[in-house]
């Protein structure tokens, strides 16, 4: 670590500077720097507020504590579910926009003034939401919200607020990008990561457009205005949001994936056409994904449902799956070239297993897609969703992608982000080192525990299920894993909530000496740059360890999918 | 996270040719499922649904009671239909109304509507689960093919009193 480099104006006299990173040899425009930090203060407020309530709820429905009362339950679930699925990932993602658009094209941020506008939007929006469900007893409505029930006006004006400063933010995005093209700072193709982002940023526009389109009504609504809202017509907009919510997340963390690989192992993609064919997929057919939440609604028929939950032929998972095997496959080439070339699997023993943003990095990955994906394609076969909507089969799938997945994702890459933007040393990094872990571990063990008790009927979002007289012993089992596996969870949160503060609390600031936290000396980011395309297709350097684990996981895949139909064909006859 | 090269349009390499070739063949495969099993399966999601508001559905299920009812548990009719009859259900604010004396191996069109807010039609431990919208009338052909006693939980949110709402369904 040494002293804080000095800045240089963009433009002679211009008020607008940068500075250059020493490590990364990228500009970094110091209105992204505060935008960056900004967002990512909020991102852990808003993480610590959803955390509590999730430490607090789980060990309600570990049914041997019960800890809350019924009030409390429902009202910290409402207050969990805003909080993780939208506030902390959604600032979190932008703050990883402004990094996108400004310092991977070595560009300046050419609308920091609307991206305070929209940081300070959110961050109302964020709050006022959290104020609203604590202290008003008739806004206990779910995340989801779902009309007729009514909540308070100012509950649905907090959303809209949030929603219309994430969508600035998100144009400012864009705003950027075509400055930085008109300016030149970059040649060429946008970098991979940022094409990811940039698709993540396009899905978000439809995203909240939706969210509006849901949300708007149901303020006017509850004020009196509008006297009747159709609860069907509700849920298909509510839907065209909250999914694709989570897509916009799902290629964020793809995109992050790709930094953590090439900033951790040094990685060159594979094939670049490959991977940004594989965006692509997503930014054409991932929205019709949102039918999920419809597929046992009345008014809808078969054709529609089918057409919409398989994305038009499973053309996202598809994506999903190009990634799967881009990424590892890629990391694999870069092992082998490094001389890591014994057997099958030598290159990922010789992994660095240590370094917090590879570990975080691979347990995303696993989480993701062996327990999230997987689970959610077979969840979301239109007659497969019979026997899983509503139990507690959906939050196990979704605590593997977004918990298991793109937190710990997201977790791993703020290790790199506080001695590189915030340039403060990173402090507690015997702990960053087991973070990843720590939380990844529990997080299985939360979803595992969710969804073996959803499969023996579980409903979701309820109290206490032994009031329906119908839960197998075996369910004390299942949900007692989904609590042990919060606890760990949570203190796995609790260890990165304490790394960061301590970082950017104590210590002066002061400009990062090396990339690696723990890995030695080593900058992978610049000595990707030296793998030549003779190492990439040399035949000794090929990813055969990458192709045999990924048909391991179809193997998975088609076994759990496949059983999942047997079970269905059990049940009462049905049409 | 670095500009790639200026040409990165290249041709897909082996290993990515068969991977993508198995992939896009599984997704393929989970596609066909839906149709075949549409065409083939005996349980699908039922897609029959009638606009109706809470005063008709309500006198439609308290004239299927008083023609059916054989029975009181609680203060709650115990209602046999014939087989092959319309079947009422209500949901409302925490109650399922009426509990429902079905045979095993014969059909009902079973009608499921609310009286005020979303619910979720949760059958156990059979494990079939149903949304529950007011303002439309779903109708589900079911054929019960086992017998014993069933319970139908709540499965949407539907306020403070949402883990109390638990109907009957007793089938011989």
């Amino acid at each position: 670590m040494t002293a804080l480099a000095p800045t240089t104006p963009w433009k002679a006299g211009a008020k607008d500077d940068y500075r250059v990173c020493g490590v990364t040899t990228l500009k970094v425009d110091m209105h992204t720097e505060r935008l960056i930090i900004a967002n990512a203060v909020m991102a852990v407020v808003t993480l610590l507020l959803g955390g509590t309530a999730a430490l607090l709820i789980a060990l309600t429905r570990w049914q041997a504590i019960h800890l809350l009362d019924a009030t409390w339950f429902y009202r910290l679930l409402t207050l969990h579910g805003i909080d993780m699925l939208v506030a902390w990932i959604v600032f979190f993602e932008m703050a990883g926009l402004h990094f996108g658009s400004t310092v991977l094209l070595n560009a300046r941020h050419a609308a920091p003034k609307l991206a305070w506008l929209g940081f300070i939007m959110m961050t109302v929006g964020g709050l006022l939401v959290n104020g609203v469900v604590l202290f008003d007893p008739q806004s206990t409505v779910m995340f989801t919200a779902y009309v007729p029930l009514k909540a308070h006006p100012l509950f649905y004006l907090s959303y809209i607020l949030f929603a219309v400063g994430a969508l600035i933010t998100v144009i400012t995005f864009f705003i950027n990008i075509a400055v930085a093209k008109r300016e030149k700072r970059f040649e060429g193709s946008l970098p991979l990561v940022v094409f990811g982002l940039m698709t993540a940023a396009i899905l978000a526009v439809y995203t909240l457009l939706q969210g509006a389109a849901a949300i708007v009504p149901a303020f006017l609504w509850s004020l009196g205005i509008l006297q009747n809202y159709d609860p069907g017509i509700y849920r298909n907009f509510f839907w065209g949001f909250g999914h694709p919510a989570q897509q916009v997340n799902l290629a964020a963390m793809v995109a992050i994936w790709y930094a953590l690989a090439q900033m951790t192992t040094g990685i060159r993609p594979i094939n670049e056409k490959f991977s940004r064919l594989a965006f692509i997929l997503y930014l054409f057919f991932i929205n019709l994904g949102s039918a999920h939440h419809l597929l046992v609604d009345p008014g809808l028929s078969f054709a529609w449902k089918a057409v919409n939950t398989s994305y038009a032929m499973y053309l996202a998972v598809l994506g999903s799956m190009m990634h799967a095997f881009s990424i590892p496959a890629a990391i694999e080439v870069a092992q082998r070239a490094k001389g890591h070339n014994k057997g099958l699997f030598g290159w990922l023993r010789n992994a660095p297993w240590g370094e917090p943003g590879f570990s975080g990095l691979f347990m995303s990955m696993i989480i993701f897609g062996w327990i999230g994906g997987v689970t959610g394609v077979t969840i979301g076969t239109e007659q497969i969703n019979m026997l899983a909507h509503n139990t507690l089969r959906l939050p196990g799938h979704f605590h593997a992608t977004v918990v298991g997945g793109t937190t710990t994702a997201f977790m791993a890459f703020t290790y790199y982000v506080i001695p590189l933007i915030f340039r403060k040393e990173l402090k507690l990094k015997s702990w960053a080192k087991w973070q990843p872990y720590v939380f990844g571990g529990g997080t299985i063990l939360v979803s595992l525990g969710m969804i073996t008790s959803g499969l023996q009927g579980v409903a979701r979002r309820n109290w206490d299920i032994t009031f329906a007289g119908v839960v197998p012993g075996t369910v004390d089992l299942t949900l007692a894993i989904f609590g042990i596996g919060a606890l760990i969870a949570v203190t796995g949160g609790i260890m990165y909530i304490t790394i960061v503060l301590a970082s950017i609390l104590t210590g002066p600031r002061m400009e990062a000496g090396q990339l690696l936290l723990v890995g030695g000396k080593e900058n992978p980011l610049l000595e990707s740059t030296k793998l030549t395309d003779e190492q990439m297709e040399h035949p000794k350097n090929q990813p055969k360890g990458t192709l045999v684990l990924v048909f391991a996981f179809l193997v998975w895949f088609a076994v759990y999918y496949l059983s999942n139909w047997w079970l269905l064909g059990r049940t009462w006859f049905i049409r | 996270m670095l500009a790639p090269e200026k040409l990165w349009w290249k041709p897909l390499g082996r290993m990515e040719k068969t991977w993508l070739t198995v992939a896009f063949v599984w997704c393929v495969f989970l596609t066909v499922m839906m149709p075949l099993w549409y065409f083939y399966g005996k349980q699908n999601v039922p897609t029959e649904t009638y606009r109706v508001t809470r005063e008709q559905f309500a006198a439609k299920v308290n004239e299927f009671v008083t023609q059916y009812q054989v029975g009181d548990e609680n203060g709650i009719p115990v209602v046999a239909p014939p087989p092959g009859s319309d079947v009422y259900l209500r949901a409302s604010t925490w109650q399922w109304y009426p509990i429902l004396q079905l045979e095993k191996g014969q059909t009902y069109r079973l009608h499921i509507s609310s009286m005020d807010l979303q619910h979720g039609f949760s059958l156990q431990p059979v494990n079939i689960n149903l949304q529950v919208i007011p303002g439309y009338d779903y109708v589900a052909t079911i054929v019960p093919t086992s017998a014993g006693e069933f319970t139908i939980v709540c499965n949407e949110f539907c306020n403070l009193g949402h883990h109390t709402m638990v109907g009957k369904v007793i089938v011989k």
